[in-house]
């Protein structure tokens, strides 16, 4: 088809496959971006203009829905205990998934290659073969439907892949400066905190942003493991709002809680993009 | 065999081999704790369920009494012969079949174009804007399944959803009120779709890492021996990152088999006539609602034994077919 002998013009063949592929990609990028866009507009509409016409622009552009979702549905307050609940479990498995792979990827002793591939098992066995007897684990030790329950399990199951990912990081650090400190009389605590996490930060980074987008979407656990709806976290309080507003129809407010919970991650993830999709090669390539 | 490939990765520091002297009370302090914690933490929320799960199974255990009987094998003798879940088990495999082979070829083509469907000289680039495109097809990745499901439920809506009403507008006037997901022929079709819409962006952009991290003297030499951007797809891009499209697919298989956000959103019922019903749902039922948690746990293992096979058949098809980085045909 196309020759390196066509020399420096732009061919014909360049601008019909430069044309098709631009007509694809922009096929494909109207088909994320217009149930987006239309979301958003519905979410300033009456119910009454919503059943009226799916195209019709809102008559007024005010936050009632807004309002309505945050307060009456709740949405705020299933939004504080996301926060805690990802916080929280983000900073535990972060420690605790640190510690492990370091450990795993710097010294060799009996039984490392058990552990690691135990970690690994974890990651293909799906979680609903756990989620039954999970249910009762966490009944026993008294903190079903808590959200410290929920901060735990989620840290749990978020520890393979942290595991998996920084012991692969960590082997690529290098063992001279550890030997270095070491020569200086630094322990092997010291050693670990002020000098292999710090320059273990790059990978942190991107498994904190792959760990934080699974969890902050987390459907399963929560839905099993934390019925009080006083305690519900974000995913799980739009499926109860969206499955109830077949009864009220405030489909304003869905519209609009939809909004609410797209936006900031959205957001973020714009002014992350660079850091993300760099990120999310060296963890699935290997 | 274990699933996803251990990590050949990394420059080749050698861990350290203890010598006797080494083992201080600094190292092994550290060691204790560094591991202890985690692999405790690891082992009562994670292991144990999965192997009482195993157990349980062989229980009639209703959960809520304290006396369970053990029952061999006759929950998995019922499953067997229990129509509901052969059909929520048919349809979870028709969505392993199908999503990951319509999500990855979706994205390789996608990520084609982005890296290498500039022009065909000088060195090998990609289209103009080509990050926007990027940008914008990963939006749904970090959008919840729960809202993409919700948003799509309202899309595909009757009545006031805009997928009929710009159907209508068309001149399609069937669809004034087609019901896609309350219509045994299109609900499973329309759930797919939903799917694919939010995880394509995902493997393209994992993709396009993957073909930027292929030597571009290949991609080089590849055009000099006259190779077409076609050919230079299929010949040089998909051998080189095998190893991501495996990875890839079971990922996407694994999620495929779990589909319980996105079917208990879009068809909380499991759909007009179970159209829609698969194994994680009734699963879910027959525990949190029909207090049957032998039984439930039957269905967990039956899910995690097809979840293996799964991941071993696309292992052993990648081995059969020259899992190599061979770039010759």
């Amino acid at each position: 088809m196309n020759s390196v002998t066509s020399g420096r013009k732009t061919t014909t063949g360049d601008k019909v496959v430069g044309s098709i592929s631009h007509t694809l990609l922009t096929i494909w990028s109207l088909i994320v971006i217009l149930p987006l866009l239309w979301t958003l507009m519905s979410s300033f509409k009456t119910s009454s203009e919503i059943f009226s016409s799916p195209f019709s622009l809102p008559s007024h552009w005010n936050f009632h829905n807004y309002a309505n979702a945050w307060t009456s549905a709740g949405i705020g307050s299933y939004f504080v205990n996301s926060i805690i609940v990802v916080v929280g479990a983000m900073v535990l498995t972060m420690v605790l998934g640190a510690m492990c792979a370091y450990v795993l990827a710097r010294f060799r002793f009996f039984g490392n290659r058990a552990i690691y591939y135990l970690m690994l098992a974890g990651l293909t066995f799906p979680i609903f073969l756990a989620i039954v007897p999970l249910f009762f684990v966490l009944k026993s030790i008294g903190l079903l439907n808590t959200l410290p329950g929920l901060i735990l399990t989620y840290a749990a199951f978020a520890l393979p892949f942290t595991v998996f990912f920084l012991v692969s990081f960590f082997k690529t650090l290098s063992q001279s400066i550890a030997e270095a400190a070491a020569i200086d009389g630094a322990g092997e605590w010291r050693t670990f905190f002020q000098i292999m996490l710090p320059m273990a930060r790059p990978g942190l980074a991107t498994v904190a942003i792959l760990n934080y987008v699974g969890l902050w979407n987390q459907f399963l656990l929560p839905v099993a493991l934390n019925t009080d709806p006083d305690k519900y976290v974000l995913t799980q309080g739009m499926a109860s709002f969206a499955s109830q507003a077949g009864y009220a129809v405030d489909f304003g407010a869905l519209f609009a809680a939809v909004v609410i919970t797209v936006l900031p991650v959205l957001v973020i993830y714009l002014v992350l993009q660079r850091q993300l999709q760099g990120s999310v090669s060296p963890g699935t390539n290997k | 065999m274990t699933a996803i490939a251990p990590p050949g990765g990394g420059k080749p520091a050698a861990a350290r081999r203890f010598s006797r002297r080494d083992l201080t009370f600094d190292k092994i302090s550290l060691m204790v704790v560094f591991l202890g914690v985690p692999v405790a933490c690891y082992i009562i929320f994670v292991v144990s369920p999965f192997l009482q799960a195993f157990y349980y199974s062989l229980t009639d255990w209703s959960g809520f009494t304290p006396e369970r009987h053990f029952t061999g094998l006759s929950n998995y003798r019922k499953l067997f012969t229990d129509d509901i879940f052969l059909h929520a088990m048919r349809n979870s495999i028709t969505l392993v079949i199908v999503l990951p082979i319509v999500t990855i070829v979706l994205a390789l083509i996608l990520a084609s174009l982005v890296t290498v469907g500039g022009l065909s000289h000088g060195p090998v680039r990609g289209l103009r804007n080509s990050s926007f495109y990027r940008v914008v097809s990963f939006f749904p990745y970090v959008i919840p399944a729960i809202i993409i499901g919700i948003m799509w439920s309202q899309i595909y809506d009757p009545s006031n959803g805009i997928l009929n009403g710009a159907l209508t507008k068309l001149g399609f006037h069937r669809f004034e009120s087609y019901p896609w997901l309350g219509d045994e022929s299109t609900a499973m079709i329309a759930t797919m779709f939903v799917i694919v819409w939010g995880l394509v962006g995902f493997y393209m952009v994992l993709f396009v890492a993957a073909i930027k991290g292929v030597p571009s003297e290949l991609y080089d030499s590849a055009r000099i021996d006259g190779a077409g951007r076609f050919r230079t797809a299929v010949n040089v891009t998909i051998p080189l990152i095998r190893d991501n499209i495996q990875t890839a697919y079971i990922y996407m298989g694994i999620l495929a088999l779990d589909a319980f956000v996105y079917m208990d959103v879009l068809n909380p019922g499991g759909g007009p006539n179970n159209s829609t019903l698969v194994m994680s749902q009734r699963l879910f039922t027959t525990a949190f609602t029909k207090g049957q948690f032998g039984y439930a746990c039957a269905m967990g293992v039956v899910l995690a034994v097809i979840t293996r096979l799964f991941s071993a058949v696309v292992f052993l098809v990648n081995r059969l077919t020259g899992g190599t980085n061979d770039v010759a045909e």
